[in-house]
């Protein structure tokens, strides 16, 4: 697989770890109460079709990734900063 | 027909016209009593077990493909019981005691041959930790025996104990563990099910699960509107999916795992061998191909299909560990999809729907656990109430914290296992 890295242009997944589904960009507040916790931390939709994961390009610019990815084909359709997506 | 010697003869010597199909292929009836999703080991074994101990066969197995055309036939056959917490150890020790009288119970030959299987170690502290593994087995019943470099290269003289960047300390033998034909294992089961009354209905997806007031009232597929008291789902990579027609979100990721096979050798590994410093094991066919697999590629994937990096590391560790396999060529490669749980560990638990159970979660681990899960799947399913060897695979320990068991140490969340 080659990810589009914004950065560093398209790249072997290798440099790259998978963080898994990007819920995990919508941490839940503090006092959020414990099913939000166990929502965040454990439940998971696992698509079978296009999804949105966390890469982390450890081996290159070590930028943070929302991947936009399909688990049936493994074809890549989109990967931007996690901080811009975050921010918005 | 029963199976035997004397039906071979007899049927050789006439032609082998008698023969006839191991199950049969009914057409679903409009209502069950129990209506398990998903033909593949697990649910075909689930189905033996209500019939045989049970005595439940107003029953129907739901398969969208084949019989045993998923992860049941897209594994590396090895069996074993070397588990190490509580919970884990006793259920994999239920299902080896399962295994070893697996052939007579269900007059069927599933190949399974205990040659041992040895968990290689590398340093000291590997070995303390194996050292402590093996005390679980012994003490939960099972075999284990702690082999030295010497005792290695008594029975594995073909790994490179020389030249490795990782030196053999040793290994933790298991006399008992092994492999097994694994579609044999599901031929088998669903040949025991259908010959006590169970329906096995192939080419029959569900497309919906009906709840009535909080209480599981059937479900619709592909062939049809099928009403049933109890609905039990146990479709290892597809859970996530069908649970969702329940209304549930379960803490399960389904991920790829690659294994390969190479052209047919004649007798070379007798064992089923693990190394311990990278992500490889390995054991030989009965048909002679050397049968072995890594880790995850670690990205959610229904794909039963992996990428090259993984197959490199494979290849990279095979050959560190006994370089004579580089001679050998690799035949094909293949993937299944693994429903991981946060902790490694798998669900076997009532649904919070009244009527509808799950079994899934078996990570990488689902063959050997087969028979076990079967077993005590259908106890659940049977009296409400968990098999004491399975009372830990509770569906809430997540949401609780109470219960992990994260047999590798490595935490309790996605992605650690």
């Amino acid at each position: 697989m080659l990810i589009p890295c914004p950065v560093c242009g398209p790249r072997d997944s290798r440099e790259f770890t998978c963080k898994g589904h990007a819920v995990t960009l919508a941490r839940p507040q503090a006092d959020a109460p414990p099913e939000a916790w166990d929502a965040y931390l454990h439940l998971r939709d696992n698509p079978a079709g296009p999804t949105r994961e966390l890469w982390h390009h450890n081996a290159g610019c070590t930028a943070w990734l929302v991947v936009e990815r399909n688990t049936v084909t493994h074809a890549v359709t989109g990967a931007r900063l996690a901080g811009e997506v975050a921010a918005r | 027909m029963r199976y035997s010697g004397w039906q071979v003869l007899a049927q050789g010597i006439t032609g082998n016209r008698g023969w006839r199909p191991a199950w049969r292929d009914p057409a679903p009836k409009e209502a069950y009593d129990i209506v398990i999703i998903g033909g593949g080991g697990h649910g075909l074994s689930t189905a033996h077990y209500l019939a045989k101990e049970h005595g439940l066969t107003n029953v129907a197995v739901l398969e969208k493909g084949y019989l045993g055309g998923g992860s049941v036939g897209r594994n590396t056959t090895i069996v074993r019981a070397n588990y190490l917490l509580e919970g884990n150890s006793q259920f994999y020790s239920h299902s080896l005691r399962l295994w070893e009288g697996l052939e007579a119970d269900l007059n069927y030959n599933v190949m399974h041959s205990q040659r041992g299987l040895i968990n290689l170690f590398h340093s000291d502290g590997q070995r303390d930790a194996f050292v402590r593994r093996g005390n679980m087995m012994i003490n939960q019943g099972d075999d284990a025996i702690l082999l030295d470099r010497e005792g290695c290269r008594k029975l594995l003289p073909y790994l490179d104990y020389e030249q490795t960047r990782f030196p053999i300390y040793g290994g933790l033998y298991h006399p008992r563990g092994g492999t097994a034909r694994h579609d044999a294992v599901a031929w088998g089961y669903a040949r025991a099910a259908d010959r006590r009354g169970v329906d096995l209905i192939q080419n029959c997806e569900v497309t919906g699960i009906d709840i009535a007031g909080g209480r599981v009232t059937g479900v619709q597929t592909t062939r049809g509107a099928i009403r049933a008291k109890k609905v039990a789902i146990v479709v290892a990579g597809r859970s996530s999916q069908v649970a969702a027609m329940a209304g549930l979100r379960l803490p399960i990721e389904s991920h790829v795992l690659q294994a390969f096979v190479t052209e047919g050798l004649k007798p070379v590994i007798n064992h089923v061998i693990s190394y311990g410093m990278g992500h490889f094991y390995i054991s030989q066919s009965d048909k002679g191909g050397l049968v072995f697999g890594g880790d995850l590629d670690f990205y959610a994937s229904y794909a039963a299909r992996g990428n090259l990096p993984m197959a490199e590391h494979v290849a990279e560790a095979g050959m560190t560990l006994m370089p004579m396999i580089g001679r050998a060529r690799m035949l094909r490669s293949w993937g299944g999809i693994m429903d991981m749980s946060p902790d490694g560990s798998p669900i076997i638990d009532k649904a919070p729907v009244e009527g509808l159970y799950l079994n899934c979660g078996w990570c990488y681990g689902g063959f050997k656990a087969v028979p076990g899960s079967g077993n005590c799947f259908a106890h659940l399913i049977a009296t409400d109430r968990p098999h004491k060897a399975a009372s830990a695979f509770r569906l809430d320990r997540f949401e609780t914290g109470r219960g992990l068991m994260d047999e590798e140490g490595t935490g309790s969340q996605h992605n650690l296992h």
